[in-house]
Parts: C-alpha cells; sequence; structure tokens
C-alpha cells in the first residue's frame, strides 16, 4: 500500500506558554520549543504499522521550510522510506483551503492507496484532511482510532463521544484524519535521524505542483485570521499563594472544608 | 435579511440534540432576524418526531427520512446537502464528532468558506462574517473573518452560545425526502461499540483527583495515586494520560471520555481543553494546579495554584495523613 502522511511543525503545546506577540498579529515565537504535531505523530506510526503488515511505502509531506525539514526527517526516522518538501513563497498565509489545495496538488502527483492526516493541529480547526478528501473527490473518515483490511476497503473504527468507537467500512483510495492513542508511536533516538540525515528529501514548489502563484497563499485565503487576543478574563480562581508548605496548608483546610477528605 | 441560514439537528430517540437549540441561538446572533431552518436527517418515526421538535423551535424543519440515513454518516449527509441546500445557504453544524466529519469536505463540496469550532460571534455586516475561535488549546483566541455571500459553513462548539426557547407553537416540516434517494456511501456504517467499564467507576465519585499531561513522567502517577488514597478519592485522568497508555480510558474525563460530576475536582497538570472542560459537570469546588499561569483551567477553578506538582504533591499528602 502506497501511503502518504501529512505533518506539521508546531509549537510544542505541552513545553510552551502561548501568548500574543507585539501587534497582536501573531503568537510569541520567541522561545518557543516546536516538534511535530502530537497527531500527525500518530499518524505517521500507523502508516508504518500498517506498510510492516501488508507491504508498499510510506511517504512524509511537510509544507514549510528547513526548518519543517528536521520534522520530516524526524518522522522519516521512525520508519518512513520517503519524504517530501512543498516550499514557495506563494504558499504563506495559506488558509485550511490552501493547504489542502497544496497538498492536493502532491497528492496527484504520486500513486497514493490512503492518505492519512493528524485530526486536528495547533489551530484546533480539524480541517485539512476533509478538505483533501473532498478536493480528490475521495472517502473520507475523521478521528479514526482503529485501522483493519487491506486491498480495496479498510476496516477502521472512529472516535465519537464519551469513548465509543463507530465501526464502518470505506473503500480506498480514501483520507483517514488520525486520533491520538491509535497506537504506541516509536521513540525516535539521536541514532535514528542520524541514519536519515542524508536521505535526499525532494522538494516541490508552486510550479511544479502546478498550482499558480497566488493561488493558494494569504491573498486567496477564504478565512482570514484577524488578530490573536486574549479574551477579557472572568474572575477565574482565587489564587493561592506562598511556600509550598503553606499552599499544602491552604488547600486541606480548603478541601476539609468543601467535603474533599474522606 | 436574504441570507439563507440553515442548522444540521443532531438527534437521538426522536429528541433534538442540546446543539439545537445552541446552533438556532447562534444563528440569530450572526444574522439577526434571519428564519433559520432545521435541518433532519434519519430514519422513520424518530425523524418525524425530531423534527416536529426541531419545527418549534425553528419555525421550519425539512425532514429527510431514508432508511439509509438511520445512522449519521456524514460521507452520505454531504452529498444529500449539497444537493438540497439552495446556493448562498449559510450551514451550521455543531462542533461534534459528526459535525467535524461532514463539515470541511462539505465546505469544499459548496465552495464557500469554512469556520471551524465557532466559541462566539457577532453580527454579520453585510455578507462579512466575524467570528471567535481559541487555537492552542485556548491559551489564545482570534478573529476570523470570511465572505458569506456565497455561503460558509460553520462548526459551533458546544456551549458557546446559550440555548435559544424551545418554541411552542407547531412549526412547518417540509418532507425533503426524495432529495435522499439514490445515495451512495464509499465508507459504510458497520456498527458502534460501547466505551468499556473500568474497576472504579468515576462517574458515581464525590471526590476526584485528576491528572493530566503536567505530571511529566508515568512513574510520577504514582504521586497523585498516592494523594488519592490519603483523601479517599478516586484518581481520573485527561486524554493524554490515557494516550500514553498511563491510566485505563475509563479513569478520562471529558467530551471524548466520561461526564463526572463531583463535589470537589482537583485538576492536576491538567491545561484546561474544553474536551476535558466538557466532561465536568455540576460545579464542584475545583482546584486547578498548573506551572503554566495562563493555562485555561484557572479560568473555571475555584481555586488555583501556580507550582511544581513534583513538589507540592508529596507535602500535600504528607500533610492531609496528619490531619486524619
Amino acid at each position: 500500500m502506497e501511503i502518504l502522511v501529512c505533518v506539521k511543525r508546531v509549537p510544542d503545546a505541552t513545553e510552551n506558554e502561548i501568548s500574543v506577540g507585539p501587534g497582536g498579529t501573531d503568537i510569541s515565537r520567541e522561545d518557543l520549543v516546536y516538534a511535530v504535531n502530537e497527531w500527525d505523530n500518530y499518524a505517521v506510526e500507523e502508516a508504518i504499522q500498517i506498510v510492516d503488515r501488508v507491504g508498499g511505502n510510506v511517504t512524509v509531506v511537510a509544507l514549510g521550510d528547513s526548518e519543517a525539514e528536521e520534522v520530516v526527517r524526524r518522522e522519516m526516522a521512525m520508519g518512513a522510506g520517503q519524504g517530501l518538501m512543498l516550499v514557495d513563497d506563494a504558499f504563506r498565509g495559506a488558509d485550511g483551503l490552501g493547504v489542502a489545495t497544496i497538498l492536493e496538488a502532491a497528492a496527484r502527483k504520486g500513486a497514493y492507496d490512503l492518505i492519512l492526516t493528524g485530526a486536528q493541529a495547533d489551530d484546533g480547526a480539524a480541517q485539512v484532511g476533509g478538505m483533501l478528501a473532498a478536493l480528490l473527490d475521495w472517502p473520507y473518515a475523521s478521528l479514526v482510532n482503529k485501522i483493519e483490511g487491506e486491498a480495496g476497503t479498510l476496516r477502521i473504527g472512529r472516535e465519537l463521544e464519551g469513548g465509543t468507537q463507530e465501526l464502518s467500512e470505506i473503500d480506498l483510495p480514501c483520507v483517514l484524519s488520525i486520533q491520538t492513542g491509535i497506537n504506541e508511536p516509536r521513540y525516535v533516538g539521536i541514532r535514528g535521524i542520524r541514519k536519515v540525515a542524508s536521505v535526499e528529501i525532494p522538494v516541490l514548489d508552486a510550479a511544479a505542483l502546478g498550482l499558480a502563484a497566488g493561488a493558494v497563499g494569504g491573498a486567496a485565503a477564504k478565512a482570514r485570521r484577524l488578530d490573536y487576543f486574549i479574551p477579557a478574563a472572568g474572575a477565574g480562581a482565587e489564587m493561592l499563594t506562598g511556600s509550598t508548605r503553606e499552599l499544602a496548608s491552604q488547600l486541606v483546610d480548603l478541601l476539609k472544608l468543601k467535603g474533599g477528605l474522606h | 435579511m436574504a441570507t439563507k441560514v440553515f442548522a444540521l439537528i443532531a438527534h437521538n430517540a426522536g429528541q433534538p440534540d442540546d446543539s439545537a437549540l445552541e446552533l438556532l441561538a447562534g444563528a440569530r446572533t450572526l444574522f439577526p432576524g434571519c428564519a433559520p431552518v432545521a435541518l433532519v436527517a434519519g430514519s422513520g418515526p424518530d425523524v418525524a418526531a425530531a423534527a416536529g421538535a426541531a419545527a418549534a423551535a425553528f419555525g421550519e424543519a425539512w425532514s429527510f427520512d431514508q432508511a439509509q440515513l438511520a445512522y449519521p454518516n456524514a460521507e452520505l449527509l454531504r452529498p444529500l446537502l449539497v444537493k438540497a441546500l439552495p446556493p448562498g445557504a449559510v450551514v451550521l453544524l455543531p462542533h461534534s464528532t459528526l459535525g467535524m466529519d461532514l463539515g470541511p469536505g462539505l465546505s469544499v463540496k459548496l465552495g464557500v468558506p469554512y469556520l471551524p469550532d465557532v466559541v462566539g460571534c457577532q453580527a454579520s455586516e453585510g455578507d462579512t462574517l466575524t467570528v471567535v475561535r481559541q487555537e492552542y488549546t485556548g491559551q489564545v483566541s482570534t478573529h476570523v473573518q470570511a465572505q458569506a455571500g456565497q455561503g460558509a459553513v460553520l462548526t459551533v462548539r458546544s456551549g458557546a452560545f446559550a440555548p435559544a426557547g424551545a418554541g411552542s407553537a407547531p412549526g412547518r416540516v417540509l418532507d425533503k425526502s426524495a432529495e435522499a434517494e439514490g445515495l451512495q456511501a464509499r465508507r459504510r456504517f458497520l456498527g458502534v461499540v460501547a466505551a468499556q467499564a473500568g474497576d472504579v467507576d468515576i462517574t458515581r465519585e464525590d471526590v476526584l483527583v485528576s491528572v493530566g499531561r503536567g505530571i511529566g513522567e508515568q512513574e510520577n502517577v504514582a504521586l497523585v495515586e498516592e494523594l488519592a488514597e490519603a483523601m479517599g478519592a478516586a484518581v481520573a485522568c485527561s486524554r493524554p494520560i490515557v494516550d500514553a497508555k498511563w491510566l485505563d480510558k475509563s479513569r478520562q474525563v471529558g467530551t471524548s471520555g466520561l461526564t463526572v460530576k463531583p463535589k470537589v475536582y482537583l485538576a492536576l497538570g491538567i491545561s484546561g481543553a474544553f474536551q476535558h472542560v466538557g466532561g465536568i459537570k455540576g460545579s464542584p469546588f475545583l482546584v486547578a494546579v498548573n506551572k503554566n499561569p495562563k493555562a485555561p483551567i484557572f479560568q473555571v477553578a475555584s481555586v488555583g495554584i501556580v507550582a511544581d506538582l513534583m513538589e507540592l504533591l508529596p507535602e500535600l499528602t504528607t500533610q492531609i495523613q496528619k490531619a486524619k
């Protein structure tokens, strides 16, 4: 099975406090720690496991620059055979549809049976996979937490509210967006990354993808982010302060009062 | 107001889901004075009952009654809506697992802007829609703008709008079932598997000590278990802890886990993404401990502490043991 996995380099939400940058046009990018989008990492692991089972190839694709390439290389070190970079100044400011359109063009350059994306990324929009499927006119399933089967049709599970799992069969080729927890992504060590450090990663620009400049970037965006802001806070929590011992002591008193100690 | 606004109604056993009246309120906020139409797809008496209830609130409902719509499959609903909706339609969906499945592709097939997971909005100015979204699990918000002259698709977060009234007079139900004939899906529904019950039912516990990603390492979960034992409480958690397989899925609080209604809830190292907070009901006394002072959990907590869990937890456990 030929599998394309779309990945994104994002600020690591576990390592960063995200704040609004000067002028409110972007988040503050100083001192941010970046990583592969968590959902995408599960998608790459799933693709590798499928290929281990039924044969084929995994290609990891990302939009962006040399820094995004590091993320692609890290994912290749997990066991993906190929990487692909989509790089062009004309891609700047693309909205979800723009990103999906660029990925569609890249997908049409290959002969993929299956495309995986993460269920969502740092902007929480959860949109690129579904848009990509619609552009390709392939069937789609979101929030996938189980994949079985091989040629022709896959048997998949989707995660619904309350942890219920919805089972379906879906025809190939298709696009699936992957939910976290579907597998246990393998650890990537320095050694693994070194192994793929010199592997050639092809780069395609707008012209190579057959995309007109201006068709997918900020100027073409249908959904425009005007600003970043911190909403006026409500009352919020009563914040306790003091030494560790004082904090614990205050908390014990409050828990007693509120019936938190049995 | 010429804009045609539609809302997809999720329903169960003939009753519209809570999202229905929230979408109605959202539609009225976005387009004051509009007459939004409820879209109700399903099969048999259930869809008739749900369409009747939706029509009472909305004034008008379109009913799509077809055997293969008995289960809401986005791969069937998408071509159905593309066929049935008039040009220029603005479609509101709940930001649910169904809305997320249906919405992005629907916007592409209709050729209109997509505004996902909307948490607020102002009234449209002409064709210009301006909505509020959140990014980075709620740490920052954004205004997003789109031109809805040709239509738009929005998904609306649960709780973003206070529900509109359910209506008392019967509304008009239009039978649009003919539009649903001959639909073909390349994804076919097989069945659902219910979540498995665990050794402890956290939905029945009064006091929950809930742990999130901020705990750092698997071995640190023991500190949380010791605290819970000292308190006589049950251990719960947020999603990343289950994804990492550190605790069982039956311990997970949130929209993709369990909905709990304790009296006291300790959120330890939990940032407070809406998917987690959405699973905490009944307004408990909520204590949040997080090293990030900007964590959204502090907005919903009763009491907050900015601290390192590794230092606070052992001290807290010791003091509770002494206090008993």
